[in-house]
């Protein structure tokens, strides 16, 4: 079954579906690579994100990535203030491991139900003039429904790279991430710097909400498929490393992409999860991590 | 505290005391009063998770059940009141549920919660204490159990793993330019393994070639792989056993690649569903898919249109189906059979109930019900019908006759196929 037009189509698509794997976990490549925080309700506020433009979109029929855009700086503040509670209650006293846990399932589950029980249990989806949509490029076709969300999430990715290598508060982040004491003997207030980028990793939810929806039907509790695939994607591009995160949702995209045609779907977790741990044995740190 | 206060008290505790004892005396003397102790119906519904639009769907469909059999008086004069919690989609939580239900709610029936993957894991219990189990949508769950006192709504049929898929297939082979191979692909879940078995068995029987046969991880997110790894075997006619949310990817995979066959859906859940066909659209057209009451002329039971009517406006605003044709009106019907047997046997005795639901031929809003053997409808009516001129972005198209056309059985047909699949 083997040839070229399956092997041309299949990586296109890994890559698109990569970008897209990419815009939900680079959130969680700053919370739980960078802040240490275990935030497992990471993809529940993808859901709500998702929500939020499934709303905006069906009664003023804007655009999804806009409405991603619009309200990620609400998802921003929503996150600080979570943070607020989660550093006053545990990191504080220094139980963020395990109670810290508990709070973000709690977290989770309260997304879901507040979401079931304001919209109900229905499948929502958006309406959008690219959606359905394909694009050929010679024996390639391109559907503009992953491609919209895989320009989005690299135009994202790339933001935030910036951001976080090139302005002083993006500086700071990274900088409580390898050394909390030292950033405080210089003056600075990490608890301050930690909620501005927890913020900051809650707001880009918002974006990837909009693309999930793009791609496909939601309902409240779909977040919990992709818990799984986002910490693989963070632990394998090296815990808080933006490029290795990239490259990594890109692997994982195109290993389940290229399965699923040449092997049968059902072996594409099994494939893309036996990748993640051949590279942790060979690299226990991930692919950017620092050794 | 004044002494009139004190008196006005003593006098309010007596007369307190005396309507508790004058209340108790008439309970032990009027046995009718007693009686009117309310049946209790038990079950687990899935409320949250996966399966939630359907299972609370499902839900309000009972509960217009409950309230017209209220108004009529109850069951053998006694009125109907459901005990129920939410199985979160969760099969390890349905054991628990149901030995909480029968052990202490202490509710005099149980019926099934919504699916498969939920009613198979309360087989044993409700197996052990011998109680009659009418189910909502289990797709050959008695097939191991083989339990005499099941009775499943969903109109499979006799045999339902072949049953469920048959008509497909015949409607494929009575075409002039028969055909000769097939792809199936099938979610990695119970339902969807199920129904891919039998269109495994089916495609054997009506000698097609399996040219591609592969299940998928239910939490794949884009299927256009798949598509093309299908398109590339050119089969002639692509079976899909799947769930809402891939049947909604799997139906924009195949317009984006421009999937090339003759005959194209099946087991597709989810494209029932009001929501989804609204966002889906033109997608649908020409594509063929099972489905069990669509508002066809030649399915227009009795009571039907005004259950109908209740659950739209009790669905209104709570975010499930707002046209709920596909679930609601079986979750009615269980229900029917369950009361109707009730009257008929006049007693709640679980082997004479399951007596009269073998003997008996139900008259339900989903037309005439008669039990096989296994619990089954004696004889199958999964419906194969056609998506035709669907329009975008319109969901009350749908709610009317013309959209969704019976092709098979012929018995309940409303039109010719459209034939090969144009997109």
């Amino acid at each position: 079954m083997f040839s070229f037009d399956l092997l041309a189509n299949g990586l296109v698509a890994g890559i698109l579906l990569g970008g897209f794997y990419a815009a939900v976990a680079i959130g969680l490549a700053i919370t739980f690579g960078q802040l240490d925080i275990v935030n497992i309700a990471h993809p529940a506020f993808v859901i709500a994100g998702s929500y939020a433009a499934w709303i905006l979109n069906s009664r003023f029929g804007l655009d999804p990535v806009l409405i991603g855009v619009m309200v990620a700086p609400v998802f921003f503040f929503v996150g600080a203030a979570i943070y607020r509670i989660y550093y006053a209650a545990f990191e504080r006293t220094g139980q963020e491991s395990l109670s810290g846990l508990a709070f973000f399932f709690g977290v989770m589950f309260i997304i879901e139900v507040v979401l079931i029980l304001v919209y109900g249990v229905d499948y929502r989806l958006v309406s959008a003039g690219y959606i359905g949509d394909t694009i050929q490029v010679g024996v390639v076709g391109i559907p503009l429904r992953m491609l919209v969300p895989f320009a989005v999430a690299t135009a994202l990715t790339a933001g935030i790279y910036l951001y976080l290598s090139r302005t002083f508060m993006g500086r700071a982040i990274l900088a409580v991430a390898q050394d909390r004491l030292a950033l405080q003997l210089m003056g600075a207030d990490p608890v301050r710097i930690k909620q501005f980028a927890f913020g900051l990793a809650i707001a880009t939810t918002a974006i990837a909400g909009s693309l999930l929806i793009i791609i496909g039907p939601v309902e409240p509790s779909v977040g919990r498929l992709y818990i799984g695939r986002v910490f693989a994607i963070v632990v394998l591009g090296g815990m808080g490393s933006i490029p290795g995160m990239f490259i990594a949702a890109m692997i994982l995209g195109v290993a389940e992409s290229l399965v699923a045609t040449f092997m049968g779907p059902s072996w594409a977790p099994a494939v893309a999860f036996g990748l993640l741990l051949l590279t942790l044995a060979i690299r226990p740190s991930g692919l950017f991590g620092r050794q | 505290m004044s002494d009139a206060l004190k008196g006005f008290l003593q006098m309010g505790g007596r007369a307190l005391g005396a309507l508790i004892v004058a209340f108790a005396l008439a309970t032990v003397a009027d046995p009718a009063a007693a009686q009117k102790k309310p049946i209790k119906i038990g079950f687990s519904m899935a409320l949250t998770g996966g399966l939630a639009g359907a299972g609370k769907a499902a839900l309000i469909g009972m509960e217009i059940w409950r309230d017209d059999v209220n108004k009529q008086g109850g069951l053998l004069g006694r009125p109907v009141e459901f005990v129920y919690y939410d199985d979160a989609t969760q099969p390890a939580k349905v054991p628990g549920i149901y030995s909480k239900l029968l052990d202490v709610d202490k509710v005099d029936l149980v019926v099934s919660s919504y699916g498969t993957n939920e009613i198979a894991p309360a087989m044993p219990i409700v197996m052990r204490k011998k109680l009659v189990f009418p189910s909502l949508f289990g797709l050959a769950v008695n097939e191991e159990f083989k339990y005499d006192r099941y009775f499943q709504i969903m109109p499979s049929g006799p045999e339902p793993k072949t049953d469920w898929s048959r008509g497909f297939f015949e409607l494929a082979m009575a075409q002039k330019s028969k055909p000769r191979t097939i792809a199936i692909v099938a979610a990695d879940a119970e339902f969807a393994l199920n129904a891919a078995a039998g269109a495994r068995e089916n495609a054997k029987k009506f000698g097609l070639n399996i040219v591609y046969d592969k299940t998928y991880p239910p939490a794949t997110t884009d299927f256009t792989p798949i598509v093309r790894a299908i398109q590339a075997t050119n089969p002639d006619i692509v079976y899909v056993g799947s769930y809402p949310p891939d049947s909604t990817g799997m139906v924009k995979a195949a317009n984006e690649v421009g999937l090339k066959t003759k005959l194209f859906g099946g087991g597709m859940v989810g494209l029932q569903f009001a929501a989804i066909q609204k966002n889906l659209g033109p997608m649908l057209n020409g594509i063929v898919n099972y489905d069990f009451w669509v508002p066809e002329p030649t399915l227009n039971f009795p009571g039907v249109n005004e259950f109908l009517a209740k659950y739209k406006a009790a669905a209104k605003d709570k975010g499930v189906d707002p046209l709920g044709h596909y679930l609601p009106p079986f979750a009615y019907a269980y229900l029917q059979v369950l009361g109707q047997s009730v009257e008929a046997v006049k007693s709640l005795d679980q082997a004479k109930l399951a007596a009269h639901m073998h003997q008996t031929t139900f008259d339900t809003v989903v037309g005439k019900v008669k039990f096989g053997k296994n619990g089954e409808w004696a004889r199958s009516r999964v419906l194969f019908v056609q998506f035709r001129d669907v329009k975008p972005d319109n969901l009350e198209q749908f709610a009317g006759p013309g959209k969704r056309i019976v092709l098979h059985p012929k018995e309940w047909k409303s039109g010719d196929i459209v034939y090969p699949y144009k997109q």
